[in-house]
């Protein structure tokens, strides 16, 4: 393979700064850097482990020579992961002639600030919406700011000051619209195609130049921190403090980021955030669209990966269920050598994956459920959203025409120590008549499959019956019943 | 920024009471200025500590191994019990039962027993987790359910109220019943998490800067800990990220080790536990487990009922005694029992030491009562409303507490009838009944409830304030008091009203930040009581400095003090006006004292705890919502459709205030009573101890349809600060309207026949459970 070139130092933007750091640690959360480093305090550590917001900052990015900003959560983003981006901080918000941004007078005209603590996130998530979004649904004011903790005002007078924030200004005139071509041109002459190395021993990060280059520095470290949207692997440091050098930042890397559909089947690049992959999953398997939208908030969906909800292995991780129902399958790498398995198989035991020394997740391929088959996925927790799922089934049913089942996939989260199939209620169900007895009887052989525990999401007795009542859930609503069959935030568009 | 111009023909001044005044700080909030301890700048040198706590809940410390602490990187210095130069303890109410640092034994899991010192946050977290400590374990009471009330440990005191015979009563009653119910805690979940940055000073002395909402209190726990006098501690605080009660005490730990370690190394130390620490080591709402008794009538009449009240207290009495007291003075709600005894149990536990939350145990009081309302309602198969209505107090008899306090201001039969007919809630009851005969799996609830909470320190020397005002040569006007600004808005309530009593713009009104050594022994700011005593201790202050200033107006020009009126931004003195600084300046040169101290003491208020008998609360405030839930019966989600709010504040100060108080109170009851659950595992783990597991609602979480109204009727019969109400903590108690619409919805799965008993937080787990247990009770019958 063909040398790359090197660099011994992250280069970014900050505000309207250009920034070339050689000193960075590969556990230096962007954060701390903001406020320790560059005493840019408006950003606030609430949580450190991305559930509140008030760490929220915008990150920039050219994806296919777009420039797109996206909230993310400071707290459990690492520094050396905005190579080649525009990180945009509170502090650089400004309105017409020195005045207040229009999302900052909407909020002080509405009286949406009391502590004011979380107040810098709701601005930046807000702000990240009204960009985007200039006249959002009160729907989609309630998607963007799920990342956000506010203890105060109960939510009310944001949202209302979220429904007018453009009577305040224009989203093309904001100064991010209107520079866009130029940081564009800043952040592409970034780009220039090196790894980047820093530090040794207990201090190394790298930033692979691709992903062949990734491929060769994994075989020659195995044991290296992988790292993509470090929504997981943020928390390791800022809860634990676990030692993660050396780390390899893949977030940039464009070859993982990509997805694709050809024969009915989704190849989706492990390095895909749920954002990136939302529109093409929501659109060609519905069911996954309401799912997608329930995980984390806006901020953890912009950095978390579907490669990284797979590769850690997760007993709760929300996406292996319904891509183990699905029949999907995983594509591993080592060096140039490529194994694909069944994504089910991935899965060994509690804390062990069939991932091997010197080898990472790839891509996931995810079959379109065919036309007339059934599929459905329900996650259960004690908030409906940004919370860690308790139970999570996702059913996928073919009927043949005589109405019995032919072929059905049931897999869940949160009932053993890896997502798995219910294969003896789907033994039960295989060849019977699709019917309330069939269920019924089916119900019983739950037991055979799963022992779950109790934990502070719910207890084993719970998660037992929510399985079963899941499964009751889904045959009702293949009979096409009339009557509401889920609470509802918003009536279906 | 341009110096401000007032306007000296305007016709109101900018910003006096009963405006919709923004917040003082919201234009610093929305840019990132407003500065927490934080984001302070840090004295050259400062140092940075982190706690070390055990692990496990109960026991002796065998033997504490602290050498690789202190040989981690960075690390300064390692405090123990020991290095406490003057008592250690930080007991709030003088009990002795709370140590700085623990000594020898450990009474919960997550007690501080070191502080290591360090030149980094880093480096002081990673060197706590080297220390070695042995434990010799004993047997630890974790949850209160485990405990038998009779003969248990307390930590304080109990509380009985009685009046008349209860248990004759109740025996003689037509109808009787018993039951039980469980409510959860709560964590406060400020976003700010605690903080103190202590900078040592010459002599004795030291600066703390403590995210509290009671300085004072901060200041005298940090001499206790020092070993020196009140006078060598300064306290100062300009905002809070939040506190709700959760930094009325529990911010003494953390100031009291930084001044520690301040003194002892010369060096300015900062203490910002990380949020795990935050929740695991400081106090919470206390859970309750309530026994009631109730007799009572085919009607639905009420005759009397006894109640027991058993409260998770934690290791140390902290705050429990008041809090538990308040419990039983909210036994009531809004409604008369003709007999009555209800008694608390404020247990010890193996657990951290429970405190003030927003409420102060009013709301599980509350909770009980309202319980005890739909036993009867269920048992006499009336709608729940109904049975409130006909128990609610009267206006001229039916109208005296358990505690022995005649009501003399009720106004919730009025609240309650306005917000029936807003509400339309009989047509929504039928309309509910309709859609529940057609829905399988998705059933609705419905439910109104009322809220009558005392307002007042339940302890008589609380109820007190001071103010300092400074009025400078240019009319610009420098106010203080002893109230803290966690958000509620009260330093913006107080500026309005020192502005109208200058009748000055309020630009003209500099807002400082509290300090022990501008207003001394100020009582926490809790209890609701942040305006109706500082308001009024601001405006005492204001009224001296303005009576000089008419004073002597009416002898420089030598008209009668009638002929003196302070009209916008000037003044008028006979036939003529003068701007308001020009005046100023005037009896400045005049050597006319333009600086003042205010004070003021809530009169009629006393209490008899002995007794049970007394006055406790100078007024009431009143409210009531109506919720409308659907929950689904196979998973046991919910989701809150629609709440209708009436509430009063009196004659409002800051109508705009006010109703984000009210929304966000309601917004955090409702967590408490829905998804807020603590859960600790049998060794006295906490295990919700981050957002993570820990769920306080979104903005998805709010009623689809939300309609708050603040009653534009109502003033305070009591002369109160411009005849206003407080707000803080009452609204937080409508969310019990959602408790019981939840529980209306699950008693639909059995005709309405059941009660559902559905204790809180009612998680999608409990009324999940809550409707498999009526529908087998339902099937059994």
């Amino acid at each position: 393979m063909a040398a790359v070139k090197s660099r011994n130092e992250i280069r970014f933007l900050l505000n309207g700064e250009a920034v070339a750091l050689s000193e960075v640690a590969p556990d230096e959360t962007l954060l701390d850097y903001l406020r320790l480093r560059r005493s840019l305090r408006g950003s606030k550590e609430g949580c450190a482990e991305g559930d509140c917001g008030a760490c929220t900052v915008l990150v920039g990015r050219l994806a296919g020579g777009e420039l797109a900003y996206e909230s993310v959560n400071a707290c459990i983003r690492f520094l050396a992961s905005v190579d080649g981006c525009h990180v945009v901080t509170i502090e650089h918000l400004r309105g017409e002639g020195g005045k207040l941004h229009p999302v900052q007078q909407a909020m002080v005209d509405f009286h949406g600030s009391q502590c004011g603590f979380c107040t810098p996130g709701f601005v930046m998530s807000l702000y990240a919406l009204w960009m985007r979004n200039p006249e959002p649904s009160d729907e989609a004011i309630e998607k963007a700011l799920q990342g956000n903790l506010c203890r105060c005002t109960g939510y009310e007078a944001i949202v209302r000051a979220a429904r007018v924030i453009s009577n305040y200004g224009k989203a093309a005139k904001d100064p991010l619209a209107v520079e866009r071509a130029a940081v564009g041109k800043k952040l592409a002459a970034l780009r220039d195609g090196a790894r980047v190395e820093i530090g040794e021993g207990k201090g190394r990060l790298v930033v692979p130049a691709n992903v062949d280059d990734f491929a060769a520095i994994l075989e020659t470290e195995p044991k290296a921190t992988i790292v993509a949207g470090s929504t997981d692997v943020g928390l390791w440091v800022t809860k634990f403090m676990r030692e993660i050098s050396p780390a390899i930042f893949i977030a940039g890397l464009d070859e993982l980021r990509t997805i694709s559909e050809r024969g009915g089947v989704i190849s989706i690049g492990a390095g895909v955030t749920y954002t990136e992959a939302f529109s093409t999953l929501a659109e060609r398997i519905p069911a996954l669209g309401p799912l997608f939208d329930r995980i984390g908030g806006d901020q953890v969906r912009n950095m978390g990966t579907i490669g990284g909800n797979i590769a850690n292995g997760s007993p709760i991780g929300d996406t292996p269920p319904p891509f183990i129902a699905l029949g999907a399958t995983l594509t591993l790498r080592k060096g140039g050598e490529r194994r694909t398995i069944p994504l089910e198989d991935f899965f060994i035991a509690y804390g062990k994956q069939d991932r091997r020394p010197g080898e990472f997740v790839e891509a996931v391929d995810v079959p379109v459920p065919a036309e007339g088959a059934h599929f459905a996925v329900h996650k259960i927790t004690k908030r409906r959203d940004e919370d860690i799922t308790a139970v999570l089934g996702a059913f996928h049913l073919k009927l043949a025409g005589d109405g019995r089942v032919s072929d059905v996939h049931i897999a869940y989260g949160g009932m053993a120590a890896t997502p798995k199939r219910v294969k003896a209620v789907e033994a039960a169900l295989i060849g019977k008549p699709w019917t309330e007895a069939t269920v019924e009887v089916a119900v019983e052989a739950y037991d055979e499959d799963f022992t779950p525990l109790t934990d502070m999401r719910a207890s084993a007795e719970y998660r037992m019956l929510v399985a079963k009542n899941l499964l009751r859930r889904f045959y009702l609503e293949t009979t096409g019943a009339m009557a509401p069959l889920q609470v509802s935030r918003h009536e279906a568009a | 920024m341009t110096a401000h111009q007032p306007d000296l023909k305007a016709e109101k001044i900018s910003g006096g009471v009963a405006t919709d005044q923004r917040h003082d700080s919201a234009h610093k909030h929305v840019n990132g200025s407003a500065i927490y301890i934080d984001d302070m700048p840090e004295p050259a040198g400062t140092l940075h500590g982190c706690l070390g706590l055990s692990t496990v809940a109960h026991g002796t410390i065998r033997s504490i191994d602290l050498s690789a602490v202190r040989a981690a990187p960075g690390v300064v210095h390692v405090l123990t019990a020991r290095d406490v130069p003057g008592e250690n303890d930080i007991s709030p109410t003088g009990r002795h039962d709370e140590p700085v640092l623990a000594d020898g034994k450990v009474e919960f899991f997550g007690q501080p027993i070191f502080a290591v010192i360090a030149e980094t946050r880093e480096e002081a977290r990673r060197a706590c987790r080297l220390a070695k400590i042995e434990y010799d374990e004993l047997p630890a009471i974790v949850d209160v359910a485990d405990v038998d009330p009779k003969g248990a440990k307390l930590v304080t005191p109990p509380l009985t109220l009685s009046r008349g015979d209860a248990a004759g009563v109740i025996a003689k009653a037509p109808r009787r019943l018993t039951g039980r119910m469980r409510v959860g805690g709560q964590d406060h979940f400020y976003l700010e998490g605690h903080i103190a940055m202590a900078v040592p000073g010459e002599d004795d002395d030291v600066t703390v800067y403590s995210s509290t909402q009671h300085p004072s209190e901060v200041q005298h726990m940090v001499s206790h800990a020092l070993g020196v006098p009140s006078h060598a501690v300064t306290v100062e605080i300009r905002r809070m990220g939040g506190g709700f009660g959760g930094k009325e005490t529990q911010s003494n730990q953390f100031a009291a080790i930084a001044a520690i370690a301040a003194k002892r190394l010369g060096r300015a130390v900062k203490i910002r536990p990380d949020r795990d620490d935050d929740m695991t080591a400081t106090g919470k709402r206390h859970d309750f487990l309530i026994d009631y008794e109730v007799g009572f009538d085919d009607d639905g009449k009420i005759h009397g009922v006894d109640f027991s009240y058993a409260a998770r207290c934690g290791f140390s009495s902290d705050l429990s005694g008041p809090v538990t007291d308040r419990a039983l003075f909210h036994c009531d709600n809004a409604y008369f029992y003709p007999a009555v005894k209800a008694v608390s149990v404020p247990l010890y536990t193996n657990t951290v030491s429970n405190t003030a939350f927003r409420g102060f145990g009013g709301p599980q009081g509350m909770v009980g009562a309202e319980r005890v309302i739909d036993e009867v309602a269920f048992a006499t198969g009336k709608d729940p409303l109904e049975i409130r209505k006909i128990n609610f107090y009267g206006t001229s008899d039916r109208n005296v507490t358990p505690y022995h306090q005649t009501v003399e201001d009720n106004i919730i039969q009025r609240i309650v009838a306005e917000l029936e007919e807003s509400s339309d809630y009989a047509r929504r009851r039928r309309t509910n009944d309709a859609f529940n005969a057609n829905s399988r799996v998705i059933k609705r609830g419905l439910a109104l409830t009322p809220v009558k909470f005392g307002i007042s320190f339940t302890a008589t020397h609380f109820n007190q304030a001071g103010a300092l005002v400074h009025v400078y040569t240019d009319g610009s006007v420098h106010l203080n008091h002893g109230g803290t600004e966690m958000g509620q808005g009260l330093y913006v309530k107080v500026a309005q009203v020192v502005a109208e009593e200058f009748q000055i713009d309020i630009d003209q009104v500099k807002i400082t930040a509290t300090t022990t050594g501008k207003v001394p022994n100020t009582s926490a700011t809790a209890a609701s009581s942040g305006s109706d005593l500082n308001g009024m201790a601001a405006k005492n202050a204001a009224r001296t400095i303005r009576d000089r200033l008419a004073d002597f107006a009416a002898d420089k020009y030598a008209v009668p003090l009638d002929q003196i009126e302070f009209l916008p931004n000037r003044v008028r003195i006979g036939n003529q006006q003068v701007a308001f600084a020009d005046l100023v300046k005037q009896a400045y040169m005049a050597r006319i004292q333009l600086s003042a101290a205010g004070f003021y003491k809530t009169p009629k208020i006393h209490w008899n705890r002995d007794k049970g008998q007394g006055h406790p609360f100078y007024y009431f405030a009143y409210g009531a919502a109506v919720s409308e839930v659907s929950i689904d019966t196979l998973t046991g989600e919910y989701m809150v459709e629609r709440t209708d709010i009436l509430h009063e504040t009196g004659r409002s100060l800051n109508r705009a205030i006010d109703l984000g108080q009210i929304e966000g109170g309601f917004i955090q009851g409702m967590g408490w009573l829905t998804t807020e659950e603590l859960v600790w595992d049998e060794k006295g783990r906490l295990r919700t101890h981050a957002p993570s597991t820990y769920k306080i609602p979104l903005a998805s979480d709010r009623p689809k349809i939300f309609n708050v109204t603040l009653a534009d009727w109502p003033e305070n019969n009591e002369p109160t600060i411009h005849r206003s109400k407080a707000v803080g903590e009452p609204p937080f108690m409508l969310a019990i309207s959602v408790l019981h619409a939840l529980s209306d919805a699950v008693a639909s799965v059995a005709d309405h026949k059941i009660c559902p008993r559905l204790d809180a937080p009612a998680t999608p787990e409990r009324v999940l459970m809550a409707v498999e247990r009526l529908r087998a009770e339902a099937a059994r019958k």
